[in-house]
């Protein structure tokens, strides 16, 4: 099984390049202090808004600090803190919608109504009063979204589990005596992964910019730190004079973003016998469909 | 002792919503026993709730009043029934997990049931090919298979733990006539190597009388007749009666 697994993923070029990309950003973001040429907080009057040169290979900013080095830095909140908080709530959520979706009755009932509750209100809102209480900073932003996000992520995933737990095989299994936690195990979760990759990888984009949102507000990463979203903004101010500082943080994102949205897909493909092509000799000579019709029995 | 009793057996399902306190009597009164070895046909029209009726025989539900006992025991208690009971069902679509192969299919009641210590690679290939399958088979998945390969493996994955009866619901209803006629050969031959009893739920009296030894006529959650298939000729009920007509006349 895993062995097929990497097989597929290796013949798959978007595949590799997309693993390449995100494993290169997470390395860059683990070890900053190796890979930035600079310090990324340090300001350099004579440099303002300097352009690319061999010593800083993306410029400099407004206050003269190194691009690089602050992309370089930014990936630990951008990257490395959205994909903690999307995987806390992604595992609390896919949790509760595969028990809501799997024991139905009352169980789905009650998780349910919470998931109302939860989704009764608007992020943004939920977000700034969560802020509100714990107070500004990063941290808080993150545990925000972890607390909010699981009831969505719940919803789709128990939707994804009440058509999956229909099969005939999981009947099958029910019936000669499985418990059911190796049911949902080894017959669900598979089934319904392919849902769970595509939500979290395709919330993973909006979370980043949601962040970024925060930090404009001043409710997140705080002023000298670098982060991406905040990166933008503050190119912003100088949208129309200097465009070329919004390239770098910009197309971060939709580097990040992208990659791990053809990760998802990939990943689905591979794990996906129907869609594998290693089966396909066998495919060719398995399928000698009958063709008669009509009513010889007895 | 009878192998399965059913005794005053009733089930409904809320209809509405939540709130809603109205609901539909699916299965009516429904009193019957099987002998062990024995294989009783149970024949209704979609709708009847004969299904309901297999789901809790196969004790995938419980019934609202009444019993529904296999060797004296609730038949809802899964450690009670371990693998003893198993089932095959009509749509061989969804019938196996689409992420197995046949082999792994095939191993997962063994699994279950401790047997599979005893049991190795091997007798899945003895169970392919009691069904009429090769070993080569075995590495396959199921959007590999034909509809009649598939529902032979799920018959193989069925038979894999011995068990002392099957449940078919709709088992062969959705083949090609001239796959139905082998599936059903193939069903009496393993019935007759392992004394098995099966419970045979469908729509068709034709391939139920085929197969049968009694058939059950099943209408609007209750048991009109229950017939030896020799006697069939001589059903008094409606219901049996009219079945046998169109079938006649077809």
């Amino acid at each position: 099984m895993k062995m097929r697994l990497l097989t597929n993923l290796l013949q798959d070029k978007l595949a590799v390049l997309s693993l390449a990309v995100i494993g290169l950003i997470l390395a860059a973001g683990a070890m900053a202090p190796v890979f930035a040429p600079h310090d990324p907080n340090a300001v350099n009057m004579d440099l303002r808004y300097a352009g690319a040169s061999w010593h800083y290979l993306l410029g400099n900013d407004h206050l003269g600090r190194c691009i690089l080095s602050r992309l370089i830095y930014g990936i630990r909140p951008s990257v490395l803190g959205v994909l903690a908080a999307l995987f806390v709530s992604v595992a609390l959520g896919a949790f509760l919608g595969l028990v809501a979706g799997y024991f139905k009755g009352k169980t789905d009932a009650v998780i349910m109504r919470v998931c109302d509750i939860m989704l009764s209100f608007p992020g943004y809102v939920m977000t700034l009063a969560i802020v509100g209480i714990l107070g500004v900073g990063l941290g808080n932003i993150l545990l925000a979204f972890m607390l909010l996000k699981w009831a969505w992520f719940a919803r789709i995933i128990r939707a994804s589990v009440l058509q999956a737990a229909e099969a005939d095989y999981i009947k099958f299994a029910r019936i000669t005596g499985v418990p059911s936690i190796t049911i949902l195990l080894r017959h669900v979760v598979p089934v319904v992964s392919a849902d769970i990759a595509v939500v979290a990888s395709s919330s993973f984009g909006s979370m980043i910019l949601q962040l970024s949102g925060f930090s404009f507000l001043g409710l997140g990463v705080q002023a000298p730190n670098a982060e991406w979203g905040m990166m933008l903004n503050e190119a912003r101010d100088v949208m129309f004079s200097r465009p070329e500082l919004m390239l770098a943080p910009g197309l971060a994102i939709v580097l990040t973003v992208s990659a791990v949205n053809f990760m998802s897909d990939a990943l689905q493909t591979a794990l996906d016998p129907t869609l594998s092509k290693t089966n396909r000799k066998f495919r060719e000579q398995a399928s000698l469909p009958v063709k008669l019709r009509g009513k010889e029995v007895a | 002792m009878a192998l399965l009793n059913i005794s005053h057996v009733f089930k409904s399902y809320s209809a509405g919503g939540m709130f809603a306190r109205r609901a539909q009597e699916v299965v009516r009164d429904v009193s019957f026993a099987c002998e062990p070895g024995e294989c009783l046909g149970i024949v209704g029209e979609s709708g009847s709730g004969k299904s309901t009726l297999g789901r809790m025989i196969a004790g995938l539900e419980k019934p609202d009043r009444g019993i529904v006992h296999w060797e004296g025991r609730p038949v809802w208690d899964r450690r009670q029934r371990g693998c003893r009971i198993s089932a095959v069902f009509q749509d061989y679509t969804s019938s196996i997990n689409p992420f197995f192969t046949v082999e792994e299919a095939i191993m997962e009641p063994l699994r279950t049931s401790g047997m599979h210590k005893r049991k190795d690679r091997s007798s899945v290939d003895l169970l392919l090919e009691q069904v009429g399958l090769n070993a080569s088979y075995r590495e396959r998945y199921p959007h590999e298979l034909s509809g009649g390969e598939a529902q032979r493996v799920c018959i193989a994955r069925a038979i894999a733990t011995e068990p002392h009866y099957i449940v078919m619901d709709e088992a062969v209803s959705s083949l090609d006539g001239s796959v139905q006629l082998l599936v059903l050969d193939l069903l009496k031959a393993l019935r007759r190597k392992y004394a098995m009893s099966y419970m045979f739920i469908t729509h068709d009296l034709q391939a139920a009388a085929y197969l049968c030894d009694r058939i059950l006529f099943f209408k609007e959650g209750r048991v009109e007749e229950i017939i030896a298939t020799e006697q069939l000729r001589n059903a008094q009920s409606e219901y049996a009666r009219h079945l046998l007509r169109m079938v006649i006349t077809s």
